[in-house]
């Protein structure tokens, strides 16, 4: 009995590796084209760079001049800090207070912001960029008031759900010995938000960081982001350069997978209760 | 505290609503107006009634195909995502070796942007496809399955930490008890696992469903809509339509339209069948 529980583990442990291997093919495939010439992916990806083909940092070099990668990694490392800052600070404050205020203005706001999770962005895509073009909106610091705005829906309904379950007694305390509204929030609530509020900036980032129909809409002419700069590398048809394309697709994915590694836990606890929650 | 003075209401919510007045609600309702009129910029509107509703759809073929196209690949990657994910999850809970590495590594591309995703698989299948002489913009098959494979790689490590943590919450008592009563693997997977994992199984598949209707950024870097728009989902083709042709305007934000209440019937079919899940137990 133990004998066969423990081939078949061992089975599980193979197929397991296997798949695993499988898994991050693609990108160790992209990763070894980063180094070949640019005429010689196309025609044969998956052969390793050879003396002939290989052609040093070359891709990363031309890549990195083509697309203006270190600007667009600076655009979307402010956007994606920035904004995230503002959506946790801001609708942490606007879930708690129409949570603990009981009033048609308080359940109105919440559910045209939960509504907004439901519709797609093609439907707003238009006018919304319009409306950024018209109030000056379109450059990196007014991009991040739209994502407040796009945000508040997800971020507002995850810390209302986590505020239903705080007890009132400890804030009314606070008020009893006169602390202000604004006191009681920085002082009291804030910190007992903290896991909460690392959920909301793990989700938020992850969306901001990649996400590439918004900027590219908004600020996309003057600004490039990652995924932009990524994007616009595409050009037409022909005339594309895939040595510079994989080589910007290692440097895309190299600070994701940084990240990952280094915050790996709260990653996939932010995601399961956000997905549980939403 | 349940009243708060006027402005202290208004210093905790006054920033998140503007914000979101500017860039959600104002758009949004423009959006259903600018529908049923034919206009360039925003302000030279001229109301056409719903001609661009009956364009969206005799135009050309390229909404239905599209909304064909997408319907399809919902419910193909509904069910391999699951599936797979379920699977994983279930060798994953079994205390082998190794098992957050494996995670680790399954949960990764998860993370990647679509369209970064859509590049790197575009070289793989193309890789694949250039010994048969072909390349992904061959036809629309390719676009519909490497956008199947692709979204696996992407979707099944998600889907299959949520399916972990079902697992895990499962009463250890209950799969001991079942086992002194002589119940073999299969029976505890088909009377104890399924039906107390089956709120994930909700979660899950409607998150997929709700994922693949909206895709764009895949679908776009994979193929971009190639051959002739035939492989666009519905945001591409709204997408294309809206930037595509000058004039075409009212018909994309009619079709956006369209899509919005697609989406929205889908997520209240979720609400109704969480809630009476709910009930149930």
């Amino acid at each position: 009995m133990i004998a066969k529980q423990r081939f078949q583990s061992n089975l599980i442990l193979i197929f397991l590796s296997a798949l695993a291997l499988l898994y991050l093919v693609p990108l160790l495939v992209v990763f070894m084209n980063s180094f070949k010439g640019r005429f010689y992916i196309s025609d044969a990806p998956f052969a390793f760079p050879d003396a002939k083909t290989f052609s040093g940092i070359n891709n990363y070099t031309s890549g990195i001049a083509k697309t203006g990668f270190i600007q667009a990694f600076g655009y979307s490392l402010f956007i994606t800090v920035f904004s995230v800052a503002v959506i946790v600070f801001f609708t942490a404050m606007t879930a708690w207070c129409i949570t603990r205020v009981k009033s048609k203005v308080s359940s109105m706001i919440y559910y045209l912001m939960v509504f907004s999770m439901i519709v797609p962005f093609q439907m707003v895509m238009f006018t919304m960029s319009k409306m950024a073009n018209m109030l000056r909106l379109d450059n990196p610091i007014g991009i991040i008031i739209i994502y407040l705005g796009f945000g508040a829906g997800l971020s507002v309904f995850i810390f209302s759900g986590f505020i239903k379950s705080i007890p009132r007694e400890i804030e009314e305390a606070a008020t009893i010995d006169g602390c202000s509204p604004i006191q009681t929030f920085f002082l009291i609530v804030l910190p007992i938000l903290k896991p909460i509020a690392i959920t909301v900036a793990i989700l938020n980032t992850m969306w901001i960081w990649n996400d590439y129909l918004l900027p590219y809409l908004v600020i996309g002419s003057n600004y490039k982001t990652i995924p932009i700069a990524v994007q616009y590398l595409q050009g037409g048809y022909g005339s594309r350069d895939m040595g510079a394309m994989m080589a910007m697709l290692v440097l895309a994915i190299v600070p994701i997978v940084i990240f990952y590694l280094t915050s790996q836990k709260y990653i996939i606890e932010g995601v399961v209760t956000g997905a549980v929650k939403g | 505290m349940e009243k708060m003075p006027k402005r202290y209401y208004a210093f905790f919510t006054l920033p998140t609503v503007i914000a979101f007045v500017i860039s959600f609600l104002i758009p949004f309702i423009m959006g259903i107006y600018l529908s049923f009129t034919e206009f360039r910029t925003v302000t030279d509107a001229k109301w056409v009634g719903v001609t661009n509703y009956i364009s969206a759809f005799t135009e050309d073929n390229n909404f239905i195909n599209a909304g064909l196209f997408t319907a399809k690949f919902a419910v193909v990657s509904v069910v391999l995502i699951n599936l797979i994910a379920f699977s994983l999850a279930l060798l994953l809970t079994r205390r082998i070796r190794g098992t957050n590495t494996f995670r680790t590594v399954f949960f990764m591309p998860n993370l990647i942007g679509g369209i970064v995703l859509g590049y790197i698989w575009q070289l793989i299948i193309n890789g694949v496809l250039i010994n048969f002489g072909v390349d992904i913009t061959f036809s629309e098959n390719y676009g519909f399955w490497g956008l199947i494979v692709l979204m696996n790689w992407q979707m099944a490590g998600y889907m299959m930490v949520i399916y972990i943590a079902a697992i895990q919450n499962i009463p250890t008592e209950l799969v001991e008890a079942a086992k002194i009563d002589g119940a073999d693997s299969w029976q505890i997977l088909k009377n104890i696992t399924i039906p107390l994992v089956m709120p994930a199984v909700t979660i899950c598949t409607f998150l997929t469903v709700t994922n693949s209707f909206k895709l764009f950024d895949q679908n776009l870097a994979l193929t971009a809509g190639a051959p002739a728009r035939k492989s666009a989902m519905l945001a591409l083709d709204i997408f294309t339509t809206f930037y595509g042709r000058v004039g075409a305007e009212g018909v994309g934000q009619a079709k956006a339209v369209i899509f919005f209440i697609i989406v929205a019937l889908i997520v209240l079919l979720q609400l109704r069948v969480s809630r009476t899940r709910e009930v149930e137990s």
